[in-house]
């Protein structure tokens, strides 16, 4: 038990103390910011690493499914619930946000395991550059389809969250930006215990270390692979619910920023692994607002993506990535 | 590397065994003509063999006689372009690995293929996959008492064993499944002799428990000790087969395998 104990506590207190920091820092608007920001690309990056942990595929189409997610929550308020402006009621609020986003993730998480189907899956044993091609394929496609359906220029998002704040230490949060890291920190909990302790969560280690193997475990391969796609799509799915509502409108052109910069924090994570990928969706967030902070906000995507390169030449696996040549 | 305490002294305890298991003639698994392919390569080429339930079969030939594949072509991971594997009377030679392992075939593949990153007892778990997982208390205890070591580390990541230790996990995963038959590929690869002979008394002891093993190996003296019959493969064929016993005195065996 103790050395358990130890594993979960060192981590979370360098997290605690690390996080104190940027809060005095920053202050608490951007602190806030900050984490809300962070918040969403930890959840599509999450989706990266899991499927290239289980199939070595960048899924260059992830950011799309992230905007397509946005597209359907948005769809599903207007279109089913009518939704345009704030719910006061709060049980009302609280009853519309949790049925828009089940409805929101188990669609998208459909939507992921039809593209695993028909797009990477009959490419499973060619060349690897060949399922990436399809991934781009498959990213233009979702933005065509979704610029034809809802038009090009952006859309609005209903602010169904009322923008009262609260006050903390002196400065003021939204309501919202608590709303939506907790939605991920309790996101992000749920997908490390069924990773961690559940009996699918050891099929989906298996396979991603030695599929061959697993196969003889009894593992269902394909369905295995097809599970990660639908929690990937899901998680990407709920950011785009909360994308939204932070930002207020949704385009269909979203995700291939936001896609990259969640990109970029899987890498810096250590791509395959899902701590890394959430630690490093909030330091690449934190980047981002510090640039912006320092009054270079049209710098902040040369900072996001100068960080890639920098992980990419010195540390190429990551924070928290497996070291190379471990498999035998 | 020390012998484990519960195997006193393993070298006596290595026998002869006879031709045949004791009162079961009954085809178990079968191999009728198997013709298998990797791409263009002709790797299988008529391989015909059966297993009989309660036996320990050997394959033993050089590197590249096709033995890997043939048990690969049984477990499903391999499939034939011609040619039938039938296990219990069934046609399996079209059926996926996974559903094989729930009809009764396990098997601990070449360079035991553990986990590395999950820990002994997650291991273990996965060998379980397709039995309900609140009935395998008596398994695990099983397998620990067969392999007193992997409970001492039943906590620690399968990566963090030596060699000896990976290969009872692999062992003793192939078994948390309850096959029918065990497919070994190489258990005593790279282990010492001492480890050697403890591998093999315990694949007797395992198959005393009432499962019947086909048993690829180098080793192949060893092998036509604990074994009742054996295949000798060359390049994809079968070569020569028999009782162990009359496998040991032929000649040919005797010079490229036994190295006399």
């Amino acid at each position: 038990m103790t050395p358990d104990f130890r594993r979960i506590a060192r981590p979370l207190g360098i997290g605690a103390v690390a996080l104190l920091v940027e809060y005095l820092l920053l202050g608490t608007q951007q602190f806030a910011n900050a984490m809300t920001l962070g918040a969403i690309y930890a959840l599509i990056a999450l989706g990266y690493t899991m499927v290239y942990g289980i199939v070595e595929l960048i899924n260059f189409a992830h950011g799309d499914v992230f905007m397509v997610g946005s597209f359907l929550a948005m769809w599903i308020m207007t279109t089913v619930f009518g939704l345009v402006g704030p719910v006061t009621n709060l049980l009302n609020l609280v009853g519309l946000l949790a049925i828009v986003m089940f409805a929101t993730m188990l669609g998208m998480g459909l939507i992921g395991m039809f593209i695993e189907r028909v797009a990477y899956r009959p490419l499973r044993h060619a060349p690897r550059l060949a399922p990436l091609i399809t991934a781009i394929g498959v990213s233009f496609i979702l933005q065509n389809i979704i610029a034809v359906a809802f038009g090009p220029s952006p859309v609005n998002f209903p602010q169904i969250v009322p923008a009262d704040k609260f006050d903390l230490l002196g400065g003021k949060i939204a309501y919202l930006n608590l709303f939506i890291v907790i939605l991920a920190v309790v996101l992000m909990i749920a997908l490390q215990l069924f990773v961690g302790r559940t009996r699918l969560g050891r099929a989906m280690r298996s396979t991603a270390q030695d599929r061959e193997a697993a196969e003889l475990m009894g593992v269902d391969i394909n369905q295995t692979i097809a599970i990660t796609f639908f929690i990937a799509a899901a998680l990407a799915g709920a950011g785009g619910m909360v994308q939204g509502l932070y930002a207020g409108s949704i385009k269909f052109d979203l995700g291939f920023y936001v896609g990259l910069k969640a990109f970029t924090a899987a890498v810096l994570g250590g791509i395959g692994n899902t701590t890394g990928a959430a630690i490093g969706g909030f330091i690449i967030a934190f980047v981002e607002v510090y640039a912006t902070v320092l009054g270079y906000t049209q710098w902040s995507e040369v900072a996001v993506f100068t960080v890639l390169i920098l992980v990419l030449v010195f540390r190429p696996s990551g924070l928290l990535g497996q070291q190379l040549g471990e498999r035998t | 590397m020390t012998a484990a305490p519960t195997i006193p002294n393993a070298e006596e305890a290595v026998h002869s065994r006879p031709a045949a298991a004791p009162g079961s003639h009954d085809v178990l698994l079968q191999l009728d003509n198997v013709h298998t392919y990797y791409g263009q390569i002709h790797a299988l080429q008529g391989i015909s063999l059966e297993v009989r339930r309660g036996e320990i079969v050997t394959l033993i030939g050089a590197n590249g006689a096709g033995k890997t594949t043939t048990l690969k072509t049984i477990s499903g991971l391999l499939h034939p372009r011609q040619g039938k594997v039938r296990f219990e009377g069934r046609d399996i030679s079209r059926t996926p690995a996974h559903e094989l392992v729930r009809a009764g075939i396990g098997h601990s593949p070449e360079g035991r293929r553990i986990f590395s990153r999950l820990t002994i007892l997650e291991n273990l778990k996965m060998g379980a996959f397709t039995r309900p997982q609140n009935d395998i208390q008596g398994d695990l205890d099983h397998v620990f008492e067969l392999f007193p070591r992997l409970k001492e580390r039943i906590g620690q990541r399968g990566g963090s064993l030596s060699g000896g230790e990976q290969q009872m996990l692999a062992i003793g995963r192939a078994l948390m499944a309850r096959p029918r038959v065990l497919l070994l590929d190489e258990p005593s690869l790279g282990l010492s002799p001492i480890l050697v002979q403890q591998i093999f008394v315990i694949i007797q002891e395992i198959n005393s428990a009432g499962t019947t093993i086909l048993l690829v190996e180098q080793n192949a003296l060893q092998a036509l000790i604990v074994a009742n019959r054996g295949y000798v493969l060359q390049t994809g064929q079968v070569a020569l087969s028999g009782a162990s016993a009359d496998l040991r005195e032929n000649e040919m065996v005797r010079k490229a395998y036994l190295g006399e």
